[in-house]
């Protein structure tokens, strides 16, 4: 089984969703929704397309992803929340108590489930197939469980997929942009990448720091690999950059420090600027939207005391395994 | 060198600062910063195209959404809600604490994404705070209820992060062998994750911490310091509401 299996899973909810959107009379939520599930369907094709030399289908996706910033920066995303009915708490309280702790079981077994598929993967193949794909052996595992889990809660509550499929679209378009900042920001990464911002940062960083001081070059490294991942939202963006611009050539090479105890260190710096950006949008935006927070930052107000600390710590013990 | 494609970080954080919508922010950054280092249009678009397609992955959680949403519809947050209530040594910090260990320890095993804001954090972790936070004073506030699930979100992250560092095949890990790797100098993936312990217990006891010292504020806050007293009241309460 290949994981593109479960992004065609992934590309028929949102087909659907827009579908829904589109019946609802909310045209720029469907068309938004739309485009994200062409590029699900189709994706496998794109790329083995761009690949081949054909490069229209990747190009008309740029064009896509143009269009899906040009409807979310238009606000038309907002979708009125639903006054939230007595009657639906009361039914919910109803069922609750009818349900038990059977209602934890579905929850459970998408962890559980990914879990044992993980466990098992090296028992379970047919005629040389593998069920799951080996290149992304835990997320197609995450990707079976949830259908199955899906399966089990339907059988459970009863209730029809059509109502499983409008409570998606609730959730998703409760969630909104921030679903999709995630990818959105790591093909910003990538443009970074290709267009070598990376390495004119290091360059800069590389002129204003004094090299030949043992303390400032530890500083400038690991405050650098805090500022790069917060401008960036992925520590591991900013870990090559950093490393190859101040870490290899300053504190390595010219103040001996140990490679292996540098590098982990230095990454732990970038995590903690993790902990701080929105532009780490997939831990800090679309948790404060999937839990309804009021603050769009909630989450990073609620995390980045525990970072200026841990960084302060973390920075100690750099200063003290890495120069032995 | 071309320092013309740092404008597209000052896109970024302008577009930040002036509160634009972000995925307008990210997209609009990326083009200028593509057109600065002098890409074609149809290179930028397609390069746009082929990482977009290439990172799919991110968007998986999409699958959790028909169960969760069944789930919520079907009572799951009520119950997970009354279940808590009902434990009557389960504090919030107790739950919270608990939940960072247990994140560390799945993440340090390489299981990362058994666990997840989508996974666990809104259908039973957010609920669960929520509803230990009501023992300490049931008339939270809204502001006060968005800062305990908030907290709730950041322990996952602390939980992840500061665990699957030490991890051997994890892709940092992994990352910094191979960079290494590339300047000839050769390690050994465990030398590097090892490196990664002392910085996990320190996160485990600052985010604990954090979460008792957050505890008592909010045991403060409430005026009396006599929570635990007040829990039989708070639970026959919550009973007769979960019925």
């Amino acid at each position: 089984m290949r994981i593109e299996y479960v992004y065609w899973v992934c590309g028929a909810i949102l087909a659907t969703c827009a579908a829904l959107d589109l019946r609802a009379g909310r045209f720029a939520v469907a068309a938004f929704w739309a485009i994200l599930a062409a590029s699900f369907l189709g994706g496998d094709a794109i790329l083995s397309a761009a690949t081949a030399g054909n490069t229209l289908p990747a190009q008309l996706v740029g064009l896509g992803v143009i269009a899906l910033a040009l409807i979310a920066g238009s606000g038309r995303l907002r979708v009125q929340p639903e006054i939230p009915l007595d009657a639906d708490a009361a039914r919910r309280r109803e069922s609750a108590a009818a349900l038990g702790n059977r209602l934890f079981v579905p929850a459970l077994v998408i962890p559980f489930g990914t879990l044992a598929l993980v466990l098992l993967h090296p028992y379970m193949h047919w005629n040389g197939v593998s069920l799951l794909d080996p290149r992304q052996a835990t997320l197609t595992a995450l990707g079976l469980a949830c259908v199955f889990a899906a399966a089990v809660t339907l059988t459970m509550t009863r209730a029809t997929p059509a109502v499983a499929l409008g409570e998606t679209s609730r959730l998703l378009n409760t969630l909104s942009w921030a679903a999709l900042l995630p990818m959105l920001l790591a093909t910003l990464g990538a443009v970074f990448a290709a267009t070598g911002v990376g390495d004119a940062v290091a360059h800069v960083v590389t002129q204003v720091i004094p090299a030949d001081s043992r303390v400032a070059s530890l500083l400038a490294y690991a405050f650098g690999m805090v500022i790069f991942t917060v401008i960036m939202g992925n520590a591991f963006a900013a870990f090559p950059v950093m490393t190859a611009g101040i870490g290899l050539p300053l504190l390595i090479v010219q103040h001996h420090a140990n490679p292996a105890a540098l590098g982990a260190l230095g990454m732990l710096c970038g995590y903690c600027g993790t902990l701080l950006t929105p532009m780490a949008a997939n831990y800090n935006v679309v948790p404060a939207a999937l839990l309804e927070l009021r603050n769009p930052n909630g989450v990073i107000r609620a995390q980045w005391p525990t970072a200026v600390c841990l960084f302060t710590a973390n920075l100690l013990l750099m200063n003290f395994f890495a120069f032995p | 060198m071309n320092y013309w494609p740092l404008l597209g970080i000052a896109v970024v954080v302008c577009g930040f600062a002036l509160r634009l919508n972000p995925a307008l922010v990210v997209v609009a950054a990326g083009i200028v910063s593509g057109l600065l280092a002098g890409l074609p249009i149809d290179e930028l678009l397609t390069l746009l195209g082929r990482s977009f397609v290439s990172n799919r992955i991110l968007l998986l959680f999409v699958l959790t959404l028909p169960t969760i949403g069944l789930l919520e519809r079907a009572g799951l947050r009520e119950h997970a809600h009354a279940w808590v209530a009902r434990l009557r040594n389960l504090t919030l910090a107790r739950l919270l604490v608990a939940y960072l260990g247990l994140r560390q320890l799945l993440s340090m095993l390489g299981l990362r994404d058994l666990a997840g804001h989508a996974q666990t954090v809104r259908p039973l972790l957010a609920p669960m705070a929520e509803a230990a936070a009501d023992k300490i004073d049931p008339a939270l506030s809204t502001d006060e209820r968005d800062k305990v699930k908030a907290l709730a979100a950041a322990t996952d992250n602390v939980g992840l992060f500061f665990g699957e560092d030490v991890f051997l095949a994890f892709g940092a890990v992994l990352l910094i062998q191979g960079f290494y790797a590339q300047h000839a100098i050769e390690l050994d993936p465990r030398s590097i994750a090892m490196w990664g312990l002392p910085t996990a217990i320190a996160a485990f006891v600052i985010h604990a911490l954090r979460i008792v010292i957050y505890q008592r504020r909010l045991i403060g806050k409430c005026g009396q310091g006599r929570p635990l007293r007040d829990f039989a009241i708070t639970d026959d309460r919550k009973g007769n509401d979960a019925n």
